[in-house]
């Protein structure tokens, strides 16, 4: 293994040399733009044998990711926000068809306004997508999960979005332990996939589902996700003892004992944990719980996690205008609904748009928190750091 | 160039497009498919943007393909056969796979002209080796004749209707052909299926050059121009004998006229077997023969006869 | 009129990933009954020129042993495009069913 000073976009780059894929088709956005830049890099000068197709849109990015995979390459693409979005009709098709797509969705907020800078709006929008969606909260954490995204979409044949905060991740150095590339070809070996197109079966993929059949094929998809579950597990397991990782569904941090704890989803949760870790030392009995598998949601897991809590906040970094709760919370609670004890539920929105969720943020929203816990009720949403 | 069709012992016999699809009776883009897939033969891969012959053909659980096939979207037929044509030729480069397959993408005027231009100029511009098919009905058929803009000036549809204040559809088609050889692609053409061997020596052509290549097919619908279902054959011929659909072909963007009109008949004839151009009147004709002239002298056609 | 569709099949059994697996599974689809009229061909002036098979729609001509062209009547709709492009008028649709 080598460490290297790198940038998570730089990180995501090198899987994706490591992992030898076959075609790379992208467009620009910030904040993922260096992904692909630095993937370009790499085919203009043979490190990457792989065919790299510049395509007109987003839409096209995917298009052609869709036809490459069902031909059985290996494909990659990378996006953000309103690329995302363009991309939309066909991530619902990707999952539909059985594609295994790997791509990074960098985080950034959606329009209007325009905005640049991070929250989770773009992948929460896609939510309903049939994509597993993975999160990764460091440079390291995006390396990893991208070589092990690989591994799942082609076992489970379905496609992997690998979530990461736009400028906090993409573009921040940090050290970065690299597998060794031999390792990462043994792990997710370069062989042929089945071609659906080719003249020897002459399948026909992406036919009309009539009102008879189509709930039967949407179905299929949902079975596959949810049996993704087991097998994202599994793959899990297996990668943190190859190469000696932590990765599981959710992760807790200082949860033993603790009476009250807050979820966090992505960056935010290296800073969630300083300030919960100092609460600590004072005495607060509190946690962190953070979702590293958001699709197929680790129901089951959070269930265990949250055992025993008085109080859960829940952060969310993008909002369901009009809705009942803002995304995040909406999971939680449906996931939590059915159990006889179960902690108060406290909802808070921040880091839109890019803006920094600060430790007097987390503290603020920690004490809240415990306020629900005590007094048994919570209160309203809390949009923290908004100016009235 | 490979194989050229001059007689019907030329063309194979094998049936690519299997019978009881749900095409309409004398849809001439059934015949198009036919003709196009005995000239690329069984190693081929169509993709086939959302449409008429999407539809048609793929009513799960029944496909009248024959040769590999895929649907993605309606707008991205050409980004799709990007792909595949990308993936094919990384895994041949990378010895991960042997298959060398021609890919035809096949789209409606509405999936080429309006909502696919984008895809289609960005492949071109690419230089991605495949065939675009555009098989042009002139209109959203398939959503029950809508104007698109390949939909010929004066012709009614249901969103450019003739009335007190409208002659129909305002403006004449876009010139696909034109934007196409902007590109700078090694061949175009425009084809139709009432001349099966000029259609097939085009799609072969087409084929059988390194890059992108457009081929626009003319095909005539009995439901949404409104003629007898039987004459969809005999209108493609008069749309060429008029003036109106020249046959040409654009090799590295030099024109030649592949099928010659001596004397060209008026646009009338064309005209008059048509119900969405009945309420067409003496202004209007004048308008569309003079398309038909400035057309035929640009490709260097015929007179009217007399 | 006989359908495929009749049987519909549970999410366990269709094949994954909105695909049909059987090429050219169109042929168990029951088009005939769309038609009006059927083509009737008079294999006396029948010249082999191919003319009725190149131009069909529906691959529902078929050539046949002696040579020459009929047409497959599980597959024609009737559309009468052979009978227009015949040039020896070897064609004629004639109108079936009950009068």
């Amino acid at each position: 293994m080598k460490r290297l000073s790198m940038s998570g976009n730089y990180a995501v780059a090198y899987a994706v040399k490591m992992a030898d894929v076959d075609v790379v088709s992208a467009y620009p956005i910030t904040p993922q733009t260096t992904i692909v830049e630095r993937i370009s890099d790499f085919v203009a000068n043979g490190d990457l044998d792989a065919d790299y197709v510049n395509v007109e849109s987003e839409h096209s990015a995917m298009s052609a990711c869709i036809g490459a995979a069902m031909t059985g390459a290996r494909v990659f693409t990378a996006t953000s926000s309103q690329g995302l979005a363009y991309m939309h009709e066909l991530l619902l098709m990707a999952s539909g068809l059985r594609t295994p797509i790997v791509m990074a969705n960098v985080n950034r907020a959606l329009s209007a306004p325009l905005n640049i800078w991070n929250d989770h709006g773009d992948a929460m929008a896609e939510r309903d997508s049939g994509w597993i969606q993975l999160w990764a909260s460091s440079a390291q954490e995006a390396f990893d999960t991208t070589i092990k995204a690989f591994k799942i979409a082609e076992d489970v044949r379905l496609p992997v979005m690998v979530n990461f905060d736009g400028f906090i991740v993409s573009h921040t150095y940090e050290p970065v332990m690299l597998i060794d590339e031999g390792d990462v070809k043994n792990y997710i070996p370069s062989k042929p996939m089945a071609n659906r197109l080719s003249p020897k079966t002459a399948y026909s993929v992406g036919v009309v589902g009539p009102p008879e059949y189509y709930y039967e094929m949407k179905y299929q998809a949902i079975d596959a996700i949810e049996r993704s579950r087991q097998r994202i597990r599994e793959i899990d397991a297996d990668f943190n003892k190859r190469f000696d990782k932590y990765y599981t569904d959710v992760d807790t941090f200082n949860l033993e004992g603790a009476e009250y704890a807050l979820i966090t989803m992505g960056a935010m949760t290296g800073s969630a944990r300083v300030v919960a870790g100092e609460l600590r030392k004072l005495g607060e009995k509190v946690g962190i719980i953070s979702i590293r598998t958001y699709r197929p949601f680790p129901s089951d897991k959070l269930i265990e996690a949250v055992a025993g809590l008085k109080g859960l906040g829940i952060m969310d970094r993008a909002t369901t205008p009009g809705g009942p709760s803002n995304p995040l919370f909406a999971d939680v609670a449906a996931c939590l609904y059915g159990e006889k004890e179960r902690p108060v539920l406290q909802s808070f929105v921040a880091g839109i748009g890019g803006r920094d969720i600060t430790a007097e943020n987390f503290r603020s929203m920690l004490r809240a928190t415990k306020e629900a816990a005590v007094s048994g009720r919570a209160a309203p949403c809390m949009y923290v750091g908004l100016r009235e | 160039m490979s194989t050229v069709y001059r007689t019907l012992k030329d063309v194979p016999k094998e049936e690519l497009l299997a019978p009881g699809h749900r095409l309409c009776a004398g849809c001439t883009v059934g015949t198009a498919v036919r003709q196009i897939l005995k000239a690329s033969g069984p190693n081929t891969v169509v993709v086939s943007a959302t449409g008429c012959l999407e539809v048609s053909t793929s009513y799960f659980p029944q496909s009248a393909w024959r040769v590999p096939w895929t649907h993605v979207a309606f707008e991205n037929a050409a980004s799709v056969a990007s792909g595949i044509e990308h993936a094919m030729r990384a895994l041949n480069r990378k010895k991960k796979s042997d298959e060398k397959v021609n890919v035809i993408a096949l789209g409606g005027d509405g999936g080429t002209f309006d909502i696919g231009l984008q895809a289609l100029s960005g492949a071109m511009e690419r230089g991605d080796d495949f065939v675009y098919v555009c098989y042009d009905n002139e209109a959203y058929m398939n959503t029950g004749i809508q104007r698109s803009s390949a939909t010929p000036y004066a012709a009614a549809t249901t969103t450019s209707p003739p009335g007190k204040l409208s002659v129909g559809q305002s403006t004449q088609k876009k010139d696909i052909m034109g934007i196409a050889v902007a590109h700078g692609i090694p061949y175009a053409a425009t084809a139709s299926p009432s001349y099966p061997f000029d259609l097939m020596n085009k799609i072969r052509k087409a084929i059988d050059v390194d890059g992108p290549a457009l081929v626009h097919v003319l095909t005539p619908c009995p439901t949404g121009w409104r003629f007898d279902v039987s004459s969809g054959i005999d209108l493609g011929k008069l749309a060429v004998l008029s003036g109106l659909w020249p046959l040409y072909e654009v090799v590295d963007g030099k024109t030649r006229l592949t099928v010659q009109v001596l004397k060209r008949y008026p646009v009338t004839k064309y005209l008059e077997l048509q119900g969405r151009f009945k309420h067409v009147k003496g202004e209007s004709i004048e308008k569309i023969q003079r398309i038909a002239d400035v057309m035929s002298e640009k490709f260097g056609l015929g007179p009217v006869r007399q | 009129m006989k359908c495929a569709r009749t049987v519909l099949k549970g999410w366990k059994d269709i094949p994954e990933g909105v695909t049909i697996t059987e090429p050219g599974s169109s042929v168990q689809f029951d088009v005939s009954a769309w038609r009006t009229h059927k083509p009737v061909v008079d294999k006396a002036k029948c010249t082999k020129c191919g003319m009725c098979w190149l131009f069909c729609p529906e691959s529902a001509i078929e050539i046949k042993e002696d040579g020459k062209y009929d047409a497959n009547l599980t597959f024609c709709k009737g559309c009468g495009i052979c009978d227009k492009v015949c040039a020896v008028k070897a064609i004629t649709m004639v109108k079936e069913g009950k009068n």
